[in-house]
């Protein structure tokens, strides 16, 4: 009985650890510090994973399907800096921008992150690049794309609907913390309840034998570059807005962020396995990790490293929990 | 030299070995026979050190041996050759052989020219007449697996055992194999022998033993015993005939007044098949036999859009089709079950999703539902007699058996106009065949146009209505309302 409950723990090595590191970060940032937790806190941790989190929602879809995204942090730069490009700056930025009503912007710039991932979707089904070096040069162009339209400068208007969602309140819960929610909840039942949910997890799964059952392989790596995009730009939209300004560079610790999160979540980068379940995890374990190590008293420097130990030890339960399924 | 005693192991709670006893003597090959499930495999994997976990004892030339992995196996001088060879096709057959033990010279690089000498010297000493410097995935299926054993004795083993051996081998392949092992018996080293074709069993095996159940029933030297003898204990009493020798002739029927619905004119794929045109008639079977590298699996593929032909034409029903991709074959009415499971099932995922995949949107465009798709595959796990009859268990842990009628189910809730079948029962046992043969009947009955493309001629005679046989690519026979039997068939080809 006793070997039936741990190898049922075994099997769900990729659920239960990243849980149990939660749990054990709270419990001991807790200790450790008296303003951890607060209501006030539990705000700041929901606010400042946010942008992340959008990120990781359409990374999940990709790793599910055992491919990867390195370019969401730069397509999410360019699309906060095109929505910026098509609204009035102040007269002190001197950027050739081009104002259009909010509404147009905010088209415009999803119009632009969609396109982006539909490049990435033809560069890896009908070119047939890997999504790794596809995206990373995917990553340039984005890079590229807001170096030539701020210029070095720095833009600080966005439309007012991106202003009110990225930065302000409802009923003293911020607007970005409900988008993500949204996001995450979206995610979560498009995985679980949709048909195109299941044919994510089977090409991630087993990619020969989806396409040997007539699953459109190809159209669904396509969507799930799209959505990755999709998500990318709305986080930087947001991003920009919570932020205060739009300028080059801004988003760069958002890929490792994104992708650490999907991962420390336990969902498999070998595809087929885990979830937005994982994901949101994954958030609070980065989320708590970062907040904490700010309210005790640590050398700052340490903290990078800190988050590299923890994304390492992720990694290697990661491989353990794929291992076990498969012996 | 090994010997086993009150072998026992249990997954979960249910027992796949129980108080098995299994000896192997010195230069013997040994076959082990029995029905998928039976309990060969586990007993090979704890005797190879992939099941560390067992009861009972097991002694290796006296000495008590416990196998904490295959690493551990493999330098007590135990090798095993998988029936899906492990074999890197990218790399020379020197490098292949020498796999994990590359010769280094000085200054840690490695030696290749005595890497060559030594694969070529080691290969010529087995008799393996293949060039060392080839590249392992230019070789015939056949020839690679002589390489895989030759680099299993290379490493070091006394006792090898071979899963499946002839299951993908033409019978001058199989000849030249038998002749090998015949070879290595000779030099003192001892084979284990699992198979499904009891006559290859018969034709190479000293002693055979018997499984069923989780328990080895019988153990006999080969010289006394028969095929009848062997499926008698393999399925229990009371199955005589149920596998026909097929060396008698056997009548072909075809249907000549239903419809033409599948119908292929000069197809062709450069380096798999040339030329072939074919037509398949409603509620028709048409077997395709040829030996391994003749393009009838090819040709499987180009029908599902998996390796698009290059020229010709198909038509369904009389309008042409153009078969791209799968699920352009899918959208026409075409239907595949290829010839490995693992191209076709996901281990991982219940076997209601595994059912369910290929219909997923006839049971809801957009949304999923469980409960429907679970119905669903319950009832084709009851036709068709899927054990366990349990549709939320991961399909990994189902026997190889029944993870083919699971991934025959696939195609089963909404018919396909035409299903093209790849093997359909390789690897299978007795008993399963047998209801295989029956869906695939039930399926003609139904108006379905079906094609089987095999290598077993036993296959396509129980299955088809009219044979092509292939040879290097092309259609170079066709039997039709005539008679036929194995013997014609392999003349054939």
């Amino acid at each position: 009985m006793r070997g039936g409950v741990l190898d049922a723990l075994r099997g769900q090595l990729r659920n239960v650890a990243p849980f149990a590191t939660l749990i054990v970060l709270v419990a001991f940032f807790w200790a450790a510090s008296g303003s951890f937790a607060t209501w006030g806190n539990l705000e700041n941790i929901l606010t400042q994973i946010s942008v992340t989190g959008i990120i990781a929602v359409g990374l999940t879809f990709v790793i599910l399907c055992a491919e990867i995204d390195l370019s969401v942090a730069s397509v999410a730069n360019a699309t906060g800096i095109v929505v910026a490009y098509f609204t009035l700056q102040d007269a002190s930025v001197s950027i050739a921008n081009v104002p259009l009503p909010g509404w147009a912007a905010v088209l415009i710039a999803l119009a632009v992150c969609c396109a982006l991932g539909a490049v990435n979707a033809f560069g890896l089904t009908r070119v047939g690049i890997p999504s790794f070096i596809m995206t990373l040069a995917m990553l340039q162009i984005g890079a590229g794309i807001c170096a030539l339209l701020v210029r070095g400068q720095i833009a600080y208007a966005v439309p007012a609907v991106v202003v009110t969602l990225g930065s302000g309140s409802l009923l003293g819960v911020p607007w970005i913390v409900i988008v993500l929610a949204v996001f995450l909840l979206a995610g979560h039942v498009v995985l679980t309840y949709t048909r195109f949910g299941r044919y994510v997890y089977m090409t991630g799964g087993n990619r020969e034998a989806a396409a040997y059952s007539g699953v459109n392989v190809p159209a669904v790596l396509s969507a799930v570059m799209v959505i990755s995009a999709v998500c990318s730009g709305v986080a930087g939209m947001l991003g920009v807005a919570y932020f205060g300004s739009a300028q080059q560079n801004e988003f760069d610790t958002y890929l490792l962020d994104s992708i650490s999160a999907v991962v420390v979540g336990g969902t498999s980068l070998f595809g087929g396995q885990g979830g937005i379940g994982n994901t949101i995890i994954g958030l609070f374990v980065l989320g708590v990790l970062n907040n904490g190590l700010d309210h005790i008293n640590i050398d700052s420097f340490l903290k990078i490293l800190i988050r590299g130990l923890i994304l390492l030890v992720a990694l290697v339960i990661n491989v353990y929990a794929q291992r076990m399924r498969v012996a | 030299m090994l010997s086993l005693s009150g072998i026992t192991k249990t997954f979960g709670g249910v027992a796949a070995l129980r108080s098995v006893d299994f000896d192997v003597v010195p230069g013997e090959i040994h076959g082990l026979v029995g029905e998928n499930g039976a309990g060969k495999s586990t007993l090979m994997k704890i005797i190879a050190g992939v099941h560390a976990a067992y009861e009972g004892e097991m002694r290796l030339d006296g000495r008590v041996v416990h196998f904490a992995s295959p690493r551990d196996a493999r330098a007590a001088g135990i090798g095993m050759v998988h029936q899906e060879l492990s074999v890197v096709a990218d790399l020379s057959v020197a490098e292949n052989v020498h796999l994990g033990a590359q010769p280094v010279g000085r200054f840690g690089l490695i030696d290749w020219r005595g890497m060559r000498l030594g694969a070529a010297e080691h290969l010529a000493g087995l008799g393996i007449a293949v060039d060392p410097r080839a590249r392992m995935g230019d070789l015939s299926l056949g020839l690679q697996q002589l390489v895989e054993l030759s680099r299993e004795l290379f490493s070091g083993a006394r006792l090898i055992i071979l899963d499946e051996p002839t299951s993908a081998l033409a019978p001058p392949e199989i000849e030249r194999l038998f002749g090998l092992l015949r070879q290595l018996c000779d030099a003192g080293k001892s084979i284990v022998f699992i198979s499904h074709f009891l006559d290859d069993v018969l034709a190479v095996c000293d002693r055979v033993t018997v499984f069923r159940n989780g328990e080895a029933v019988a153990t006999e030297a080969c010289a006394a015993v028969d095929k009848r003898w062997l499926i008698e204990r393999m399925i229990g009493a009371g199955h005589e005939g149920l596998e026909e020798s097929y060396l008698a002739d056997i009548p072909l029927h075809s249907p000549v007044d239903a419809p033409v619905v599948l119908a292929v004119a000069g197809l062709s794929r450069t380096g798999a098949f040339e030329d072939v045109s074919l037509s398949v008639r409603a509620g028709e079977v048409l077997g395709i036999y040829g030996f391994l590298g003749s393009g009838q699996l090819e040709l499987a593929r180009a029908l599902f859009g998996v390796l698009p032909a290059e020229r010709g034409e198909v038509r369904l029903d009389g309008r042409p089709v153009r078969l791209s991709s799968p699920p352009r074959a899918r959208k026409a009415g075409m239907a595949f079950l290829p010839e490995s499971r693992r191209l076709m099932l996901f281990g991982t995922e219940p076997v209601f999703k595994n059912v369910t995949v290929a219909m997923l949107r006839r049971v809801g465009l957009v949304w999923l539902r469980p409960a429907v798709e679970r119905g669903i595959a319950g009832r084709h796990v009851d036709s068709l007699r899927v054990r366990p009859p349990d549709v939320g268990r991961a399909l990994g842990t189902l026997s190889g058996g029944n993870q083919q009628k699971v991934a025959l189910a696939k195609w089963l809730t909404h018919l396909p106009r035409v299903l093209v079948l790849s093997e359909p029962t390789r690897g299978m046992d007795v008993g399963a065949k047998d209801d295989v043969v029956k869906i695939v009947r039930g399926l003609r009955a139904q108006g379905i146009a079906i094609v089987v493309v095999s290598t077993e001629p036993e296959t396509v005679l129980s299955l088809a209505d009219r044979i092509l046989v292939m040879k290097k690519g092309r259609v170079v026979r066709t039997f039709a309302d005539e008679p036929v039997s194995k013997d014609r068939l392999l003349e054939a080809a």
